[in-house]
């Protein structure tokens, strides 16, 4: 066997042609507009649809690291359940609103993002996982021992309130409105931040590192600029969970939960823009099937993760794409 | 400080003996790991999941093959589990190798630390829909029950927890001498250094790469048997343990066997000694160094700069 060279990238942005602009307008358009009519129909909970988007949120902030930055980070459920626990702490116990509840919910966990982005970017490669991972872990303890998380129980029937003292939350149809515009709003802004100069740094130091550190990019403060955003949506989609299910868990924390969001982006496709809502989507009416399986929903999660990375490494969207690009755009 | 200073003898020694015992654990395990990573570039995620089927093979050796095959008396005991359960851990290893991780060194090393895990969810779910999340109490052996008396010290200690110790000192020093001081520890070294050069000299390394997992997985089962005595065998054992495993291997760095020997046993007591000085602490403190470590010598303790 040979030594992989120096950062030998993850297979990311699938080769051959790119969607033409006005096709990839006219798939987010119709996409948004089914999203916009689902609560005229009845055959799926609007719940269900709602924690997809909010999982889909935290896999597309968490594919903004890995898929463009080529950051493997398994801790992002320390973002994600700060947030979920900050934002549950001040709409209950202090009775703030839930506007109020997401915005000091993203501020936490862009706060642990920067602490442990600062850490975590002194190592490279498999340590930079090592490492986001034991400092989740860290957390999850520090979770378990304060007693403002509550501890097993979490932090319950934290009320969904009014929003901005127009809407009120606890009907499912404006509640999943809210959440869809923050997925939306969410999502454009990665979307954003990939198609920007931004981005295109970003993937000159997930390609080729030293090259881009040779170029005279101060390839830290891109590291942790990006670490910092990917902690802030993943707390978004924390926060909004956390008011859409009126609970803060001990699961929000876990390790599971890092690892959960790596397995959407891996199945949906690293470093495509609409992969991570594709494995999102996937995992979560996988899991839902499952939920009466017991423990054979670990090992179904569990073989589809070894299927995925010995099978298909560019996952369901990287792997389909190119078919379709091939038929709309026949060879001359 | 007060409360390590006002403590008698004996439940110091005692907090220190645990503490060593986790050490050992610690050693074991980030020594397997740092040989893993140095010959196949794999971080072994289910490091920790095969250290529980060390665990379960003894568990199941001793309570539940004889009914199994018909003979309700028949049991493997302790000591051949000590060896047979490792190896059977190793065997299904080196399968796995071969059918699947073989595919991933080419790639990326973040694909196998993600296969890895994916195998140790597995493993996990598979354990814990057959004998559930509550753990298994296994007996310690006859000849290591009971407690041992250091009088110059004025403690007493029990015979089990100093054979953990003990036994896997020996391993792990074992292990080193091997490493740095035979013929086949030093093609070992050549491997990771240079695996295409050590090819052109004729050594089968495909065969090194296998039987170099299959150690550092035989060293994850050994652990498994040894701890089936002090903790309870249950599925959920090897997950939380390997991500401490993960900061010890961090702070160390995975350049030096010894250095990893070392590191283990190191944050084994001061971990132990946490216990004593503030309780609440003594489950992140490892955390906290590897922070700390990070910040002011990012290669870790024995790590070169890549």
């Amino acid at each position: 066997m040979t030594v992989p060279t120096l950062s030998a990238p993850l297979q990311a942005a699938p080769p051959g042609p790119r969607f033409t602009p006005r096709a990839t307008t006219v798939l987010y358009a119709v996409l948004l507009a089914l999203a916009l009519l689902m609560p005229l129909q009845n055959a799926i909970y609007l719940v269900f649809l709602m924690k997809i988007l909010c999982f889909a949120l935290f896999a597309c902030a968490f594919n903004l690291l890995l898929g463009y930055a080529g950051l493997l980070s398994f801790g992002h459920a320390a973002f994600f359940g700060s947030a979920a626990y900050a934002t549950a702490h001040v709409c209950k116990a202090l009775g703030y609103g839930p506007a109020t509840g997401i915005l000091i919910g993203v501020a936490v966990s862009t706060a642990i993002g920067f602490v442990i982005g600062c850490i975590a970017i002194r190592r490279q490669g498999i340590y930079f996982a090592m490492v986001t991972l034991a400092l989740a872990q860290l957390l999850y303890f520090v979770a378990i021992q304060i007693p403002l998380t509550g501890g097993e129980d979490g932090i319950q029937n934290v009320p969904r309130g009014v929003l901005f003292g127009l809407v009120d939350l606890s009907n499912d149809t404006a509640m999943y409105y809210v959440v869809l515009a923050v997925f939306v709003g969410g999502f454009a802004l990665v979307n954003r931040t990939i198609h920007s100069p931004f981005g295109a740094v970003l993937q000159a130091i997930r390609e080729n590192e030293p090259r881009a550190v040779s170029l005279g990019y101060d390839v830290n403060r891109f590291k942790l600029l990006v670490f910092v955003l990917s902690a802030a949506l993943s707390g978004l989609a924390g926060s909004t969970k956390a008011v859409v299910f009126q609970l803060a868990s001990l699961a929000d924390v876990h390790w599971h939960g890092s690892g959960e969001v790596v397995l959407m982006t891996l199945l949906g496709g690293v470093g495509t823009v609409l992969g991570p809502v594709v494995g999102a989507t996937v995992v979560v009416v996988l899991q839902t099937l499952l939920a009466s399986a017991g423990s054979w929903a670990t090992v179904v999660v569990g073989l589809v993760f070894m299927t995925c990375v010995l099978l298909f490494r560019r996952g369901l969207v990287g792997e389909l794409a190119p078919l379709f690009r091939r038929k709309a755009r026949p060879r001359r | 400080m007060n409360a390590l200073l006002s403590m008698s003898p004996q439940s110091m020694a005692a907090q220190l003996l645990i503490g060593l015992i986790n050490g050992s654990f610690y050693a074991l395990l980030s020594l397997g790991l740092a040989i893993i990573f140095g010959l196949l570039n794999i971080i072994n995620f289910a490091h920790g999941a095969l250290y529980m089927l060390g665990a379960f093979v003894a568990w199941i050796g001793l309570t539940q093959v004889g009914p199994w095959i018909g003979i309700p008396d028949f049991a493997l005991n302790y000591w051949v589990a000590l060896i047979v359960a490792p190896l059977v851990v190793a065997a299904f290893s080196v399968l796995i190798e071969r059918t699947m991780l073989r595919r991933l060194y080419q790639l990326d090393h973040l694909y196998g630390l993600l296969f890895t895990f994916g195998l140790a969810l597995v493993l996990e779910g598979l354990f814990t829909h057959w004998y559930g999340a509550a753990g298994q109490s296994y007996n310690v052996p006859a000849a290591l029950t009971g407690p041992v008396r250091i009088e110059a010290l004025g403690i007493v200690l029990p015979k089990y927890r100093l054979w953990v110790v003990v036994a896997s000192l020996v391993v792990c020093f074992g292990t080193w001498w091997t490493i740095e001081r035979t013929k086949l520890g030093a093609y070992l070294r050549a491997g990771t250094e240079n695996p295409k050069l050590l090819k052109a000299f004729g050594v089968n390394v495909p065969l090194m790469i296998m039987l170099t997992y299959a150690y550092g997985v035989f060293l994850a089962g050994f652990a498994g048997v040894l701890a089936a005595p002090i903790f309870q065998v249950s599925p959920l054992m090897g997950s939380n343990l390997i991500i401490v495993v993960f900061a010890v291997v961090v702070i160390g760095g995975m350049g030096s066997i010894g250095g990893s020997i070392l590191t283990g046993l190191g944050l084994g007591l001061i971990e132990g000694l946490s216990k004593v000085v503030y309780p609440e602490a003594s489950a992140v403190v490892i955390f906290v160094i590897m922070a700390i470590v990070l910040m002011i010598k990012p290669a870790g303790l024995f790590g070169k700069e890549a």
